[in-house]
């Protein structure tokens, strides 16, 4: 463990934590992640971090999330307790197979890599980098490399693990696969994983990743994601955000897809204090579909911010971003949306929507779309809505004998049922329901146990 | 059952409602009629509680309680409907869910058990038929891309469903061919009984020939300026309002 000391230089102060931890972050890694480190901490020299005159980071304060002493995690999870015990998860309808990161490493010594039907393989990030560095090795940091985000570069230089999976052709992964992210620690803590995904040919699975804080300290979360989505792959990658309001996340996925491969990020975030997500698809072939949702319910002082950025390079491909939001007391937000349809790229199809619901005149929300369309032959839509919970139709339903509390839920349920009906594993869409349910009606206040299990 | 005493109604610092008088006892149907922007739909939203509205003076007594003073929902669960001139559609909210909601909210108050979800649809089924509504638009949203006819027959729909001791009706004939007016009349007869009062707001006088009223009110700038019997109705549809204007003015 160590910690930032000196405020007002975090970048210094990260270059020498690096430098000072090296070893020890080297031996709780694999060589292949240990090879980027170098360059990276070198690019992240060059970059630092997003500051607020940064075009794509106008909103979200990140400098201030790192004001603070945070200790980091570089040596084995030294838990005092069996996490096992409090994670008690058991799932009725949704049979999942299991995952758990605890400060953003992998936890399950016994078994750092399994093996599922049609010869999948999920586990740890540094043991599938150390035992198949060929495969990793091709897809490790391929489009996270490429990225100008000091943020990125930062994670690809501490990170020691995260979550690995392997689809080979044409495997079909029956059950969802569930990642359960914990943060727990007496001192306040950051923690950086890192994680793939390769879907070859024709694969098909989808992922569940839910996010919690198990101890009251402040957390500080900085993960990247790469998806590669190989020919004719489907891959579905569902979100639940639901960390403690004195924690921050900001998650960078990175998406690649091959012809007529298929790919749906859902991002549900409930509590959280600051969450930055950032999503960046590439449709590299024809053919691709692309659908990015996102549903935020935050109150108090949270802070959200979706940034999301889909790249149509090539011709025929489909993208949808919807996110929807309702946002209450004085919480606040962004969301970004970059449609970008390259010169080559005719018959494309793009569509935005982000709505929003103000409940206070001090929420806040600042929707941006930019569309940057370089051909001709195209269909792009978008439209961004900000506004209140109408009127007229909370008179009619109280007219009926419905009090204004449950007319006020049962619009807002109406308003996020657009993003929950378009989950397609129908137990996990049981449970999310619920979960906003609970959610809009206050009654989802910490959450010890994973997302599918709350309540 | 309903006491309404010099009633004085302003939005945006106009005066709407100047002064009106109107008493409805248990068992009676009262008609008002009038032209445009009197002041008819004003009063309704008022009496249902609709809070855009500012009561600058008199007093509304519904069942000797100050009607003014409850909220919207206080108001429906101790019987008083409004049939809305324009319903509202809310996108996401099934019809099922609302009316089981508000069905369920009435009987908590009256002090009886929720209905199991095998009675509630029976109930829909027999308030359907009655109402004649397709069977298809009760699994949509609220209103959502119903017709004009087709709203104001959910309304008589929902005013079945939850049998309403007060129902005021705000032009739910306005814009229905014969058949769907019969079918609004034949849902106002069904709901009169001893205990029971309807205020119908009709521009037109076809529908007093389905539903019979007791007595019939001319709403002319914010005051009920004329009342009678059914006749008075005949009266104004072969006249016009231009004499109950004139009558008024001087
Ligand atoms: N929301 C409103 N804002 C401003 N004026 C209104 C509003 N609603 C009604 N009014 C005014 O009140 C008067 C009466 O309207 P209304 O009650 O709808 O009449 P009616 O139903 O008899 O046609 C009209 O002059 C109308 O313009
Ligand atoms: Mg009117």
């Amino acid at each position: 463990m160590s910690a930032v000391k000196d405020k007002k230089d975090i970048k210094g102060d990260f270059i020498t934590i690096f430098r000072e931890n090296r070893d020890r972050i080297d031996s709780g890694s694999a060589p292949l992640m240990n090879r980027f480190r170098g360059e990276a901490l070198e690019h992240f020299r060059q970059l630092g971090l997003p500051s607020d005159k940064s075009e794509d980071y106008r909103y979200a304060r990140i400098e201030s999330l790192f004001d603070k002493d945070l200790a980091h995690s570089f040596s084995v999870n030294k838990v005092s307790f069996n996490i096992l015990d409090i994670f008690n998860c058991d799932i009725p309808d949704l049979d999942t197979n299991l995952i758990l990161l605890v400060n953003g490493k992998y936890y399950n010594p016994k078994k750092p890599l399994i093996e599922l039907e049609g010869g999948i393989i999920a586990g740890s990030m540094a043991e599938a980098a150390a035992k198949m560095p060929d495969l990793v090795g091709k897809y490790y940091n391929s489009m996270a490399g490429e990225s100008d985000d000091g943020l990125v570069a930062m994670n690809t230089a501490f990170s020691q693990d995260g979550v690995f999976i392997y689809m080979p052709e044409g495997a079909v992964l029956k059950k969802p696969l569930q990642v359960v992210n914990i943060m727990i620690h007496e001192t306040d803590l950051m923690a950086q994983h890192r994680s793939l995904i390769i879907a070859e040919e024709n694969s098909s699975a989808k992922l569940v990743v839910c996010d919690h804080t198990l101890s009251a300290s402040s957390f500080l979360t900085n993960s990247v994601t790469e998806i590669h989505a190989a020919a004719g792959a489907n891959f579905s990658l569902s979100k639940i955000q639901n960390e403690h309001n004195g924690s921050a996340q900001i998650s960078h996925t990175f998406i690649k897809q091959k012809k007529e491969s298929s790919v749906f990020t859902n991002t549900i975030s409930l509590h959280g204090g600051f969450i930055r997500n950032n999503i960046s698809a590439r449709l590299d072939e024809e053919g691709c579909e692309n659908n990015a949702l996102g549903l935020y319910l935050t109150d108090k002082k949270q802070y959200i911010d979706n940034f999301v950025r889909i790249d149509h390079a090539m011709p025929g491909c489909q993208s949808n971003q919807l996110f929807k939001g309702v946002l209450d007391d004085q919480a606040s937000g962004s969301f970004n949306g970059i449609i970008l349809v390259r010169e080559n790229a005719q018959k494309t199809n793009a569509y935005q929507a982000n709505n929003n619901i103000l409940l206070t005149d001090d929420a806040r929300i600042n929707s941006r779309p930019q569309l940057e369309i370089y051909a001709d032959d195209v269909k792009c839509s978008h439209g961004s809505t900000v506004g209140q919970l109408d009127d007229n139709a909370l008179f009619y339903m109280r007219s009926r004998g419905i009090p204004e509390r449950e007319a006020r839920l049962m619009m807002m349920y109406a308003f996020a049922y657009e993003v929950i009906g378009r989950i397609d594993v129908k137990p996990l869409r049981k449970r999310i329901d619920d979960l906003v349910n609970k959610r809009l009606r206050g009654e989802l206040s910490r959450c010890n146990n994973c997302a599918m299990n709350c309540g | 059952m309903l006491k309404i005493k010099d009633l004085r109604v302003e939005i945006e610092d106009q005066e709407i409602i100047k002064g009106l008088n109107l008493e409805v006892k248990a068992g009676e149907v009262h008609a008002i009629m009038g032209p445009n922007g009197s002041g008819k739909s004003t009063l309704a939203a008022v009496l249902a509680g609709r809070d855009m509205f500012r009561v600058t003076g008199g007093k509304v007594l519904y069942n000797g309680e100050d009607l003014l003073e409850k909220s919207p929902e206080q108001r429906a669960k101790e019987g008083l409907f409004l049939g809305f001139q324009y319903p509202i559609e809310i996108p996401g909210v099934s019809m099922v869910n609302f009316l089981k909601t508000a069905v369920n909210e009435l009987r908590k108050h009256r002090g009886q058990k929720p209905l199991s979800a095998s009675d509630f649809l029976k109930m829909m089924r027999e308030k359907k038929e009655l109402v004649e509504i397709h069977s298809s638009l009760t699994n949509r949203s609220v209103n959502e891309g119903f017709s004009g006819g087709e709203k104001k027959k959910n309304e008589i729909f929902q005013m079945a469903m939850l049998e309403p001791r007060l129902a005021i009706l705000d032009e739910t004939d306005s814009g229905l061919d014969i058949d769907a007016l019969r079918i609004v009349a034949n849902g106002v007869n069904q709901l009169k009984s001893k205990e029971t009062a309807s205020i119908v707001i009709t521009h037109y006088q076809r529908l007093l020939d389905y539903i019979i009223p007791d007595f019939v009110h001319v709403l002319y700038d914010g005051r009920l300026v004329k009342s009678g019997g059914k006749d008075l109705a005949l009266l104004l549809e072969e006249k016009g309002y231009e004499w109950i204007k004139e009558e008024a003015e001087s």
